[in-house]
């Protein structure tokens, strides 16, 4: 059975605590061989959503479906067998800092494959290549760049040629060289290799540069979905907000408060 | 603070308490299915013994001379009151192979190699490392807490041994190099009064209970140590805290059973 949907997030809720609710009643769907941009504010729950198609934890209420199989978080050997299909590249890239750059994209290859040491050379070397950084592969952790450990964890995320790549904020802290380079990079490589990629991002202008789709989301809800075009488009204030940047609106500038008055003790 | 409140807050206590205790329990015997995989992947059991083991040698021969060396001084000062200094040699043996080598050598595995473990584990986590490898359908259990463990049990005794055996050296350096006793006697006393089994074998299992457990204690409290510096700061220290109270109480306890077990 193929349908158009690699993954299926159905009516869900989500709080790590139960006071506190983060996603409310959130359905996406994330298209096969596309890109799908979530695009929020800092802490609407993006992040969270990732590590709910990961398996990493439960959804209260509703369900995730990879490929047309519900994910329970219980059932190890499943989701184990699922994760095996996915990559996924962190905010930080979360390299092993034990390990040298050819050594953290060999890592999957090692534990997953019983390759021979010459394919598994060959393996890393392309993949370093595809991230132009075939020459870094003895660099340690330590002495890469920012960016650079950011593209090392992508060709460690793609070592094992996944059918989803997750990227969690992939333009986050990167000068505009590098941001152009990872935008590129993910264009290309989703276009290469036919996989479904899925950003978590605040970052408009390169989102809706290489995104096929995009949802935006605001405090736990879907405030709006699209193509770039139509986003831009759109006449919903929540959506012309975030698109635009402007400080002040919907989402208000101020964190819940007092009223001045009485946070200052004035005017009694 | 009145008796109502008392209560209930001794309760919660006494609940999180034994909530704990209940965690690390079945944290160990995850830790203890994870072991046969490691088994499979030696290498990285080798690695591990290595960095737990041939880096605290320095630590532990140190150590284990200068305890020498205070022992052949007290002891011959004891001994040479009943006029038994000969016997300085088997005092010291049996003091480093029954007592001395095994506690002390827990100890500064706390402090050495504990620590550095917990600092490690718990740095890891802050740095996604352990997530990631979760992403990648590996488990970090598996992978990186298991094989540390098992390098932790082994290192032990041997670094214990270690212990002992300079320790030795250092009783016979003073007892017979700078004192003056003759070296036959004490080295034939020692030969004589030492059992392989009764002195050399309960020291033996006591190193290895104390190996379960510094490590074991040492990866727990790095992989449920919150991900940030205060984090990892307080987990190091509840390492040490938690390791030497534990192995100061089991050496009681495997002492106390030692004893009243027949020869």
């Amino acid at each position: 059975m193929t349908s158009d949907a690699l993954i299926t997030v159905d009516r869900v809720t989500f709080g790590y605590e139960a006071s506190r609710t983060i996603l409310e009643d959130v359905s996406l769907t994330f298209a096969r061989g596309k890109i799908t941009a979530i695009m929020g504010g800092s802490g609407c729950g993006k992040t969270t959503l990732l590590r709910l198609i990961g398996g990493v934890h439960a959804p209260n209420k509703g369900t995730v479906s990879f490929d047309g199989e519900v994910i329970d978080t219980r059932n190890r050997e499943q989701l184990y067998r699922l994760r095996r299909r996915l990559g996924m590249l962190f905010q930080f890239g979360a390299l092993f800092t034990d390990l040298t750059v050819f050594e953290n994209v060999a890592f999957p290859l090692r534990e997953h494959t019983k390759l021979p040491e010459s394919m598994i050379r060959d393996i890393v070397l392309l993949k370093l290549n595809a991230v132009g950084l075939r020459g870094a592969a003895q660099l340690r952790i330590s002495e890469v760049s920012g960016g650079m450990a950011r593209r090392v964890a992508l060709a460690r995320a793609i070592a094992l040629d996944p059918e989803l790549i997750m990227y969690d904020e992939p333009f986050a802290g990167l000068d505009p060289i590098s941001m152009g380079v990872a935008a590129n990079l993910i264009r290309h490589l989703n276009d290469a290799t036919g996989a479904t990629s899925l950003i978590v991002s605040h970052d408009v202008k390169e989102c809706f540069l290489i995104s096929d789709y995009a949802y935006l989301i605001s405090s736990g809800r879907i405030v709006g979905h699209g193509t770039p075009a139509e986003l831009k488009a759109s006449d919903d204030p929540e959506v012309r907000q975030f698109i635009r940047g402007e400080p002040d609106g919907p989402v208000p500038f101020h964190y819940p408060a007092p009223p001045v008055a009485e946070g200052f003790g004035i005017g009694r | 603070m009145n008796f109502a409140d008392f209560l209930p807050r001794l309760g919660r206590w006494a609940l999180s308490y034994l909530f704990r205790l209940g965690h690390a329990a079945f944290f160990f015997v995850e830790l203890l299915k994870s072991l046969p995989a490691s088994l499979r992947r030696f290498y990285l059991v080798v690695a591990q013994i290595h960095a737990i083991g041939n880096y605290s040698l320095v630590i532990i021969a140190a150590s284990g001379l200068a305890v020498g060396f205070v022992l052949g001084l007290q002891g011959y000062y004891t001994l040479s009151r009943y006029g038994a200094a000969e016997s300085l040699g088997l005092l010291v043996a049996l003091s480093l192979v029954r007592e001395l080598g095994p506690v002390v050598t827990a100890l500064l595995f706390a402090g050495r190699a504990g620590t550095s473990l917990t600092a490690e584990i718990g740095l890891m986590k802050a740095g996604e490392q352990l997530a990631a490898m979760e992403l990648m359908a590996i488990d970090p259990k598996q992978r990186v807490l298991a094989p540390r463990l098992l390098g932790g049990i082994i290192a032990m005794p041997l670094l214990a041994a270690m212990f002992s055996a300079v320790g030795i050296f250092g009783g016979y350096v003073v007892g017979v190099l700078m004192i003056g006793i003759d070296p036959g006697q004490f080295w034939s006393q020692m030969q004589g009064g030492v059992d392989v089994w009764d002195d050399v074998g309960n020291g033996i299992i006591k190193s290895f209970v104390f190996g379960v457990t510094c490590t074991f204690v040492a990866l727990l409290e790095g992989y449920e140590a919150n991900a940030t510096p205060e984090g990892v700061a307080q987990a190091t220290t509840r390492t040490v805290v938690i390791s030497s109270l534990a192995v100061l109480l089991l050496d009681f306890v495997l002492t106390a059973v030692m004893f009243s077990t027949p020869r």
